[in-house]
């Protein structure tokens, strides 16, 4: 699909160029290093080098919900749920909150389903500007035949995604076989046309923070607009480590085509206090420009329930409970 | 700024630390301070002020100690002391523990104080120095514990006289009194006039969870109190961190009192970053390296090392790092840098700085507080290894930077100083990494990583960054002396006799330099004769120049430092092997020149000795200790390098046999003065090594008059250590002129020691240094 509306700011694709990828460069990925310790160091260190108080706190925790993709990814899901979590997406924070905020028409960054729930979510999602994402490629496992996967992302461009969420083979990397982690990735992105594609390396399962390096660097060579931890349904999802890897990767990768590409950390992020500090991270690694929806987003379900009892306490000073936020 | 332009904008904003409660304190002390002696404060004079260098506001009036005061101090702590040290190691351990939990209650009220008086940012003196100087407590209440069990042929000191900087306040303060006060020490402590506060906190501490009176004592005021104290007759130990200016004129001032000393001083410390390093963290490893509390860090690694092929690629992300350092209100929880010392500090780095004409100098463009201390993060990249700025230490926020190589390359650049406290090795290689970091001139070697403490892990450096170590087992030496009673050494004189000839064929004693016989460059020898006065034969008599050659042999001889212990332990076998072999003769020459019937005896205990030596030469092992990170921090033996020694008189062959076999098994270089009346045993023993494999310059011995070279030994520039056993009063000469490179001494004081009785450890621990090298892992 072709996108026009240039008001449709949500859309990475109507913001920056997207990423045309380039040619695989072994020699670059073969001089890739991630130190575990000194890295956990400084994930570790960040979160008491940087705060932010009062008023700053409500407008970062805004604009951490301006990057949510909203997820919902069941086996159980119904059209009816999608609704719901569509109507979430559109009134993320209480309107009175929001009023007293200053911060009215906020929304999530999009809303991310499965193929089959592509359909009532774009349905639910009209005319709000929020983009449905899909994930794909026989998501989480990613082993489905080739083929079925590569078209699987067309079904779900053809039913309204616009945003491809893939899982690559960990095999690739774990074999250290980055051409056949590049091709598959090449095909991926072409097989997205307009829409913009995030590449998950499902690094719980890739070994090693080097892996984890090197396979960020191929899959952006290869063309990923965006880069993601996990399926969420690894038994280790997204890290603070894993991020510093990953968001380093794209720096580099800026650093050397000027390209940028964004980053989902997904999985495990369920606090306003650790969506500061990703924000945090992101603010000092990459710079202010991927501090937007279109460079960045958590892939999450129930941070958003955090972050609207944080505002509703910035609002009034007194702690809140869940039950006065509504359901997604 | 509305929610809604910060959501724009994603500014940080302000987030202050509340500083009521320090500030409460403060007040309820009536702003004023005296000094806390025998367990009370005195009466505070408004002598100086505690001043906030963030703002200049001022904080409480502060007292100059007087003589009197200093004097009323130091006897209120040897009064406490015989009960403290009798009281034992686990009651002692009660104390030390209460002392860890009243800090970790009031944590944060210790940590806005430093930050207070210091200006050292709130993230730092809450996350890293208030956690460490716990840890130093806890640990320390368990060595008091273990004291009895572990260390029983060790007694305290006594009265330690500790004289700490402004950079650490707290922290060098339990750096300092919880070893000492571990092994039963009590202790006067001087804080730094530019940071006093959280020191007098800690008295109230003290007071308050019923330490014993007169256990911790703390005087204020300038280095004319620091001097005093030092001086003082009545202190058994000085313990000192600051400059290696002040730590020179600290070793002449106290050479020949009998006090122990330690000296923790300065630094200029390498951090090396070779090609196959993860940049990024190398990068950040920089921020925590040389932008850790403004750079005033003695172990900061200010000498950038990077190899030359990344070394652009290098600069340009850690300029961008540097763009990210936010500058300002030290008590802001969102800033990484905050102010200097003082503003005489921040002058003396501009000055540096600006003074600067050559390589290429990079500021952030950071946004810069109004008022107070601050200087920006600086990097000036290109600078030749001989500029000033790669030389003398900066101890500000100012990293400089050069290029290497090869691995040898960083080696030699690395060691190109006269300092040896701490490096850095970046690379994500391990066998680059355990290959360099035994080659660096330094007492702490992080892998990938960077000022990383603990209790358990001994700091402390060589050159003339100084000497013992803070922490540790190895800490323990610097607080504890040998148990038992002391002799005094009577001087033996010469014998004297009548020029008559000598019996039999004339045998031409000759100095030993270099594994080669050498005639004493000043062409003069002198008789030496039995009791009765008959001769038995010429020894040459060496002088300065003698000493000169000889010491060059040995730095020569560097490559038996990298032999094996196994190799090392060969070849004194080899020796006692052929010593043995000419026992009878060796014994008869004792005889001959100390009259008696000794000789076998010595001879037999001598190779002996050497047995003990081989043995210990591959057994003497370090550590791997428990730091709490994921890694560990081994504790690597590694030899002192050089070492003079003025070998025993009364004891010729015993004697000499045991500092070289000392030196030699820990794998060190000798320049050995024979004994002083006896020293044909010592010009009949390099026949000995010459036929049993010795390495020339390995060991080296001279003859000659020891009041006469001593001051050219211990004056020696390329010497590492002085040892002296001579019953000449030679103590003072040589602690007094160690000061020029800040060498370690062991001198006897004018005590005796009894060479029949092994006591190998003091030797070994004397013939070693102890190189912490922290190597975190995980992949």
């Amino acid at each position: 699909m072709v996108v026009k509306d240039k008001d449709q700011t949500l859309l990475p694709q109507a913001l920056e160029q997207r990423n045309p990828g380039m040619a695989l460069d072994l020699d670059w990925v073969g001089a890739a290093q991630a130190n575990r310790s000194a890295i956990e160091r400084r994930a570790a260190t960040l979160p008491g080098r940087r705060s932010v108080k009062k008023e700053y706190q409500a407008a970062w925790l805004c604009r951490a919900v301006s990057c949510i993709d909203l997820t919902t990814l069941a086996g159980d899901d119904t059209a009816g749920r999608v609704r719901r979590l569509a109507a979430k997406a559109r009134q993320p924070v209480r309107a009175d909150i929001l009023d007293a905020l200053g911060m009215q028409g906020l929304t999530v960054g999009a809303v991310c389903v499965y193929h089959d729930m592509i359909a009532p979510a774009v349905a639910a999602l009209e005319g709000s500007n929020i983009p449905v994402a899909a994930v794909s490629t026989g998501f989480p496992a990613g082993l489905s035949p080739f083929h079925l996967r590569v078209q699987e992302i067309e079904e779900s461009v053809k039913a309204g995604a616009r945003e491809i969420d893939i899982v690559i083979s960990r095999r690739h990397v774990l074999t250290g076989d980055w051409q056949a982690l590049y091709d598959e990735m090449r095909e991926f992105r072409a097989a997205c046309g307009e829409a913009h594609v995030k590449a998950i390396l499902a690094t719980g399962e890739l070994g090693t923070l080097r892996n984890v390096a090197k396979a960020s660097l191929v899959c952006m060579m290869a063309g990923a607009d965006f880069i993601k931890t996990s399926t969420g349904k690894e038994s280790v999802n997204a890290t603070l480590p894993v991020s510093l890897v990953m968001i380093r990767a794209i720096r580099d990768y800026h650093t050397r085509t000027g390209v940028k590409v964004g980053y989902k950390p997904a999985g495990g992020i369920s606090k306003a206090k650790d969506a500061l500090t990703y924000l945090a991270l992101i603010k000092e690694e990459l710079g202010d420009a991927w501090l937007s929806p279109h460079l960045f987003r958590f892939g999450a379900s129930s941070l958003l329930g955090d972050i609207e009892r944080q505002l509703e306490h910035h609002v009034t000073g007194r702690y809140s409970a869940s039950y006065r936020h509504a359901a997604g | 700024m509305s929610v809604k332009e910060i959501f724009e904008s994603m500014d940080y904003g302000p987030a202050p630390e509340d500083a009521s409660e320090a500030f409460a304190w403060l007040v309820d002390q009536g702003s004023s301070f005296g000094h806390f002696i025998d367990g009370a404060f005195t009466e505070g004079r408004d002598d100086f002020k505690a001043m906030n260098p963030a703002n200049g506001e001022i904080l409480a009036e502060l007292t100059q100690a007087n003589a009197e005061e200093v004097d009323a101090t130091i006897e209120a702590a040897r009064r406490a002391q015989t009960r403290w040290a009798r009281m034992g190691g686990a009651a002692r351990a009660r104390h030390l523990y209460a002392l860890a939990r009243g800090l970790q209650k009031h944590a944060r009220l210790f940590a806005v104080l430093e930050t207070l008086d210091n200006g050292k940012p709130i993230r730092e003196s809450r996350d890293i120095d208030i956690p460490l100087v716990q840890r130093h407590f806890y640990y320390h209440a368990g060595m008091a514990q273990l004291m009895a069990e572990e260390l029983p042929d060790r007694a305290p000191l006594g009265v330690c006289g500790q004289v700490i900087p402004w950079n650490f306040p707290l922290l060098m303060l339990a750096w300092k009194v919880a070893p000492a006060l571990a092994m039963g020490n009590t202790v006067v402590l001087k804080p730094a006039e530019q940071t006093t506060l959280t020191a007098l906190l800690f008295a109230d501490l003290c007071r308050r969870v019923g330490l014993p009176k007169g256990v911790v004592n703390i005087v204020t005021g300038d280095g004319a109190v620091g001097e005093m104290i030092v001086a003082h007759e009545g202190i058994d130990k000085v313990a000192f961190t600051g400059s290696t200016e002040v730590g020179r004129i600290i070793r002449r001032a106290t050479a020949g009192q009998g006090k122990a000393l330690s000296l923790e001083l300065g630094g200029k410390s390498p951090y090396i970053v070779f090609e196959d390093a993860d940049l990024d963290s190398a990068v950040e490893g920089l921020v925590d390296a040389i932008w850790f509390n403004q750079g005033q860090v003695c172990c900061a690694g200010s000498r950038l090392l990077v190899q030359e092929g990344i070394a652009e690629a290098f600069h340009t992300k850690l300029k961008a790092r540097m763009a990210q350092l936010r500058i300002g209100s030290p008590l802001d929880k969102c800033i990484d840098v905050g102010a200097m010392i003082d503003a005489a500090q921040l002058e003396h780095v501009r000055g540096m700085v600006d003074g600067c004409d050559a390589g290429e100098v990079f500021r952030v463009n950071a946004q810069m507080p109004a008022e107070g201390s601050f200087y920006p993060p600086t990097l000036i990249t290109g600078l030749a290894p001989s500029h000033e700025l790669m030389q003398e230490e900066i101890f500000g926020p100012v990293l400089v930077s050069t290029t290497f190589r090869t691995p040898g390359e960083a080696v030699q650049l690395a060691n190109n100083t006269r300092y040896g406290l701490a490096a850095s090795v970046w690379t994500e290689n391990i066998s680059r990494a355990l290959d360099v970091a035994p080659k660096l001139a330094a007492g702490v070697v992080w892998i990938n990583g960077t000022n990383m403490f603990d209790a358990a892990a001994g700091f402390g450096g060589v050159r003339e960054s100084g000497f013992g170590r803070e922490g540790g087992w190895e800490g323990l030496r610097a607080y504890t002396k040998p148990d038992g009673r002391v002799r005094k050494l009577e001087r033996i004189e010469p014998n004297t006799g009548e020029e008559g000839p000598e019996d039999g064929l004339d045998r031409t004693a000759k100095l030993y330099i270099g594994g080669k016989q050498a005639r004493p460059d000043g062409g003069y020898t002198r008789g030496v004769f039995n009791p009765r006065g008959k001769r038995l034969g010429e020894v040459p008599i060496a002088n300065r120049k003698d000493i000169r050659n000889a010491v060059e042999a040995a730095r020569g001889a560097a490559g038996w430092s990298g032999t094996t212990g196994h190799l090392r332990a060969q070849i004194l076998y080899y020796i006692a092997e052929n010593l043995e072999a000419r026992a009878d003769e060796f014994a008869a020459r004792i005889d001959a020149m100390k009259g008696g019937r000794q000789g076998k005896k010595e001879v037999a205990a001598s190779v002996s000795r050497l047995f003990t030596c081989a043995a210990w030469a591959d057994k003497f092992d370090g550590q791997a200790h428990g730091v709490p990170i994921r890694g560990v921090a081994l504790a690597m033996k590694e030899p002192v390098g050089v070492i003079g020694a003025f070998c025993p008189d009364e004891s010729p062959l015993l004697g000499l046999a045991t500092v070289m076999g000392a030196a030699m098994a820990m794998g060190n270089r000798a320049v050995l003065i024979a004994s002083e009346p006896y020293p044909l045993s010592a010009t009949d023993l390099y026949q000995v090594l010459d036929t049993s494999d010795v390495p020339g310059g390995v060991v080296n011995l001279l003859t000659g008059a020891h009041e006469e070279l001593a001051p050219h030994l211990a004056g020696h520039m390329d010497v590492d250590a002085v040892w002296s056993f001579s019953s000449s009063d030679i103590s003072k000469v040589i602690e007094a002129e160690s000061a020029t490179n800040l060498k370690r001494t062991w001198v006897n004081n004018g005590h005796a020691r009894d060479w029949d009785a092994s006591n190998m450890r003091d030797f070994l621990e004397a013939a070693t240094e102890v190189k912490n090298i922290w190597v975190p892992y995980g992949d």
